[in-house]
């Protein structure tokens, strides 16, 4: 009965801010591989930039409006991981049907700067969405005490603000010269289902799963 | 070390006698635009700060003289195709190529392809460029304008692709796939000429690409230019005598433009020169810009 008056994190602090982390670093690979990705459709221009960016801010806006509304709702690992598992699903289209996502719109939008817009829309605003949910969960995760609050909302953006970081360095400095550009984007959707998989025997080892098996909590 | 260091020197030297006064400059989306006057020469200048690299000079006098023998071998094409009656320019830097060929043939179709809305008012204002009822610059990303005019079947007979200068090399239009969007827009008689890197790890790359989609091309290089043209068609090379046998019956039409038609098929050659282990370059590995060192 004490349990739910207490605000007991559901996972340990370190998991928590390592899977921000990732998010962080996957959001921004995604992002710069766009451009390369749409380049030979829409070109190389400043435009097709301008709707990557454009599309990627506004789908992480609505995800923190939505985490955040998800996180009032009893906070568990299940729902915490299943932003990661969703994300790397609606990342797959990138990477199996680009072509057949871009080709029509080009031939049906003249202007590249608009098409390279729906493109961008089609193809990353509900992966960019989900990722965007994890910040505001995660920061729910993370707070146990009113007072603490803003501490923890800072730890989170710095942790997943310096993955983005990393992933934008890493990305574009040396995997677009050791790898093909699938291959990066298979990497992201493996490391979003390996922090899913963290999670989730995190969540299970302190009973924060958010289930009742028979009457327990898992 | 030693390798590093000379070019640099190199162009040190060069640059500070070309030094002039700046008449115009401007900063683009894509670019620094100058252009500088020094006597009768004018030239168009992109990103100053890192090294000039002069893109296109012309000598006020002597409008029609091309200046840059890059410029130049652009036309070594003609030595395949004479009589273009359709012609694309990727790159308008300050409108050389496509005004000579205007002037060339004034019934030819040419269409020119320029990214950057500032190079086409910069050339306009300052470089003699003009449009007319035959030549036309489209305001656009090559790869797009390509692959839109792949769609619609429309062709050409000389392809000129000069959009790889300046400071930032556009990865797309090295790729594989970008190459065969050209080939799909080639005539069968048609030819292609494509300005492209003769230093740095790209050299090997760009070509085990061409190789891969064009069989064979000729690899053009001259000692007074740092770079490397790829001259190719559809179906197999001509032997060396056409080539010099077309020198010879077009060298006194490109005079007055300083080309000198007669010394290049010497310096054609399809030997390959590359290293053909490297890796091709495709719209899913196309590291350009961390390949030029």
């Amino acid at each position: 009965m004490a349990k739910a008056a207490v605000l007991s994190s559901p996972l340990p602090r370190p998991v928590v801010a390592s899977v921000a982390f990732v998010s962080g670093f996957c959001i921004m690979t995604v992002e710069m591989l766009g451009a390369r990705i749409m380049a030979p459709y829409f070109g190389g221009s400043v435009s097709v930039w301008g709707s990557i960016i454009t599309v990627f801010m506004l789908a992480l806006a609505l995800g923190y409006l939505f985490g955040g509304r998800l996180s009032m709702r009893s906070p568990n690992a299940l729902v915490f991981a299943s932003f990661y598992v969703s994300a790397a699903l609606f990342s797959l289209p990138i990477i199996l049907f680009a072509d057949a996502i871009m080709r029509p719109i080009f031939l049906a939008v003249e202007d590249a700067r608009y098409g390279s817009l729906l493109a961008s829309v089609v193809m990353f605003s509900v992966p960019t969405t989900l990722l965007g949910m994890i910040s505001p969960y995660s920061v729910r995760l993370l707070v146990e005490r009113e007072e603490h609050s803003g501490q923890m909302a800072g730890l989170l953006f710095f942790v997943s603000t310096i993955g983005s970081a990393a992933g934008t360095l890493g990305t574009s400095f040396y995997f677009v010269l050791w790898f093909e550009v699938n291959r990066i984007l298979w990497g992201a959707v493996t490391a979003l289902l390996i922090a899913a998989a963290i999670i989730l025997v995190a969540g299970y080892m302190r009973g924060s799963l958010g289930l009742r098996v028979r009457g327990h909590e898992i | 070390m030693k390798s590093r260091l000379f070019p640099g020197l190199l162009l040190l030297a060069l640059a500070a006698p070309a030094a002039g006064e700046v008449i115009h400059q401007e900063r683009s989306l894509y670019r620094d635009i100058t252009v500088e006057q020094n006597g009768p020469r004018r030239c168009l200048i992109f990103n100053v700060h890192r090294g000039d690299r002069n893109q296109t000079c012309i000598d006020l006098n002597e409008p029609e003289r091309l200046v840059f023998s890059y410029t130049r071998m652009s036309f070594a094409g003609l030595l395949l195709t004479p009589e273009p009656a359709s012609i694309l320019v990727a790159g308008l830097g300050g409108g050389s190529i496509p005004m000579t060929f205007s002037d060339l043939f004034p019934d030819a179709r040419i269409d020119v392809i320029e990214i950057d809305p500032a190079v086409v008012s910069v050339a306009k204002d300052f470089f003699l460029f003009e449009e007319t009822a035959n030549m036309r610059v489209y305001v656009n990303d090559a790869r797009v304008f390509i692959k839109r005019a792949g769609l619609e079947a429309r062709k050409y007979d000389y392809i000129v692709l000069d959009a790889f200068t300046g400071d930032y090399i556009p990865e797309h239009l090295l790729t594989r796939e970008f190459l065969e969007e050209v080939r799909q827009i080639l005539n069968p008689d048609g030819v292609l000429v494509a300005n492209t890197f003769s230093t740095s790890r790209l050299y090997d790359h760009e070509s085990v690409t061409y190789q891969r989609v064009w069989n064979e091309f000729y690899n053009f290089k001259l000692p007074t230019s740092g770079n490397r043209i790829i001259i190719t068609r559809i179906g197999a090379l001509p032997p060396r005598g056409d080539l010099t046998g077309a020198a010879r019956r077009l060298a006194e039409r490109v005079e007055k433009y300083d080309i000198p038609l007669l010394e290049y098929p010497a310096r054609m050659s399809t030997r390959v020169d590359w290293d053909m282990s490297r890796r091709m370059l495709t719209d899913q590995y196309s590291p350009g810009n961390l390949l030029r060192d």
